[in-house]
């Protein structure tokens, strides 16, 4: 069956993708820079990387958005950008800025958009129900869209992307903006379609979102994958399991000097971090150190996470040009 | 690089009808302010200027001022009407709104917005020139229904003026950017195409440059068509309007895609 094998096929397939602008003074600037990458269907996968890591040129590639300057690519077993229409109608698109049809109700943004899909009249009305009542959106069908709150128009644009029962669902940065009531409020309807067998492709540069939606991830920066792998692998790959942070310590790092002999001891910011196996011997030694300062330093220790693991690899701190 | 005219461009006509069903849609909702617009506005012209200026002018080219000026001004509100609807409303789909944006995440192509738009252009050039039609039959100066060809007349006019149009919403920055066109272009068209006056009465050097221009070819059409006169040369009134129509089409999908997705 041709369309059992196509099925088969990643979600997206991409090999050599590079992207690179003319610029009047800069020259030739490589936005992606050679990347590969392979998305199986069935999961959540991240694209992570500060702003400028090349996540957003890379989707609008994906998309069919933007040709690529090199390189070959696939989404759903299909070549892009040659069968972009055929892809984009399998496709679901919540892009990062709000363009939501604000001359429209918020019921008319998804009966429009589905006629843009050319999707049957004969049960979209049910087909709409379902989706407003999946974006808790129900009451507000007859609203215009500039009436509603921010976390309502993400929820809405989802809604939207939804309503061709895409194969794949595009995010770009699908929370950022939001305050923290509606971003857990958005995970759990990505949760739950990726529960229903969704496939997720999303960028983020928020590590809680990455370490708890995505199954597998790529880590960019400047244009290039660093690593990929599942958060749980790069944290194991990449930093010691336990990260203790002496905070606004950087000026004592020669105090602290002694550390290095039981793991990493980093400066990041105004804070030393030391990354370490033995976290019940380098607990004792720290506190020593730190009682004969004049002003002991507050002490904080956690399990490493996917923002040790960004640092590590891009030797900067993400909060730094987000 | 790709290349300026691919005359081959895949079109989906479904596709288009849907953005064109979108903009009725918003339209339905500003039915009344769109009515003043399109219709108040050149209703007013043509009964101030018609009646007033026709008073002292008494004929001209044989036939009432009031009837000179209407035949020429439904060429000349399909014009404008098609026009700016090309110019500020594209524009806010296009930059501000981001309604292309998303439209572009849907198996739409910039080719199917760029022909749903100016079909819709169009039929707003159609109703401002249903409009008139309908001030000019109140005022006793339609006797056949052959008058009627005059809204697929308006149609073709808009289809003319839509492609161009929206070439500028394609190369605009802000909206102060479409004056150039109005003043530049616009106006000074609406001036030399006969709306007014006969074209005769041109100096004889500037007749020629004149016809190719696409308003001078509408107002014969629209006039031949209204007056019940002789059209003197439909075929080629046609051809150059269609020929516009087709140029606009393909610069603007160009444009557009340039814009958007390079």
């Amino acid at each position: 069956m041709d369309s059992a094998i196509k099925n088969d096929s990643p979600a997206v397939l991409a090999r050599g993708l590079c992207k690179s602008f003319q610029h009047p003074t800069l020259g030739t600037t490589l936005a992606v820079d050679h990347i590969d990458l392979c998305v199986p269907r069935g999961i959540c996968f991240g694209l992570l990387g500060s702003n400028g890591a090349g996540k957003t040129t890379t989707l609008r590639m994906l998309l069919g958005l933007m040709p690529p300057t090199s390189g070959t690519l696939e989404l759903l077993g299909l070549p892009m950008p040659a069968a972009e229409c055929q892809v984009r109608a399998k496709l679901g698109i919540v892009p990062q800025a709000d363009n939501l049809d604000p001359d429209l109700s918020v019921e008319q943004n998804l009966r429009v958009y589905a006629s843009f899909f050319g999707v049957a009249r004969h049960g979209l009305d049910t087909r709409i129900d379902q989706l407003l009542r999946f974006a808790h959106l129900t009451d507000r069908r007859a609203h215009r869209v500039e009436s509603l709150s921010g976390g309502m128009k993400r929820r809405l644009t989802l809604a939207r992307a939804l309503i061709n029962a895409p194969e794949l669902l595009v995010l770009d940065e699908p929370t950022t903006g939001l305050d923290p009531q509606a971003r857990h409020i958005l995970w759990s309807r990505l949760e739950e379609l990726k529960a229903q067998g969704t496939t997720l492709l999303l960028t983020t540069h928020y590590m809680d979102e990455a370490e708890r939606l995505c199954d597998e991830l790529v880590v960019m920066d400047h244009g290039r994958v660093l690593d990929q792998g599942s958060p749980q692998a790069l944290i194991a790959r990449h930093v010691e399991p336990w990260v203790i942070e002496i905070r606004f310590a950087a000026h004592l790092e020669t105090h602290f000097a002694p550390l290095s002999a039981l793991g990493k001891l980093e400066r990041h910011g105004s804070s030393l971090f030391l990354y370490t196996h033995e976290r019940k011997l380098a607990l004792p030694q720290i506190e020593r150190l730190a009682a004969v300062q004049p002003t002991p330093p507050v002490l904080l220790q956690r399990p490493a996470g996917l923002e040790d693991v960004f640092l590590r690899l891009t030797g900067r701190d993400l909060r730094e040009d987000a | 690089m790709p290349s300026m005219l691919h005359l081959s461009l895949p079109i989906s006509l479904l596709g288009a009808w849907a953005v064109f069903a979108r903009n009725f849609l918003v339209w339905r909702r500003l039915f009344w302010p769109a009515l003043v617009m399109n219709f108040g506005e050149p209703a007013l012209y043509l009964l101030g200027l018609g009646l007033g200026l026709g008073h002292f002018i008494g004929e001209m080219d044989g036939v009432s001022y009031l009837a000179f000026l209407a035949s020429g001004i439904i060429a000349s509100s399909a014009m404008n009407t098609a026009s700016f609807e090309g110019m500020y409303s594209v524009y806010t789909r296009m930059g501000p709104q981001k309604t292309y944006d998303a439209m572009l995440a849907t198996p739409l192509r910039v080719q199917d917005i760029v022909l749903g738009e100016m079909l819709w252009c169009a039929a707003k050039a159609v109703f401002s020139a249903g409009g008139i039609f309908i001030v000019a039959l109140a005022l006793g100066l339609l006797t056949s229904p052959s008058a009627l060809w005059v809204l697929p007349a308006a149609m073709l006019i808009g289809l003319a003026f839509a492609g161009p149009a929206m070439m500028m919403s394609a190369l605009a920055r802000n909206y102060d950017f479409f004056n150039y066109y109005v003043v530049l272009v616009l106006t000074p068209m609406l001036l030399v195409s006969g709306v007014f006056y006969p074209i005769d009465s041109l100096p004889a050097g500037l007749r020629p440059w004149v016809d190719l221009l696409p308003l001078p070819h509408a107002v014969e059409l629209t006039r031949g068509i209204v007056l019940e006169a002789a059209l003197t040369r439909p075929w080629v009134n046609i051809l150059v309007l269609s020929l516009y129509a087709l140029f606009g089409f393909y610069s603007a999908a160009w444009l557009i895609r340039r814009r958007l997705l390079e």
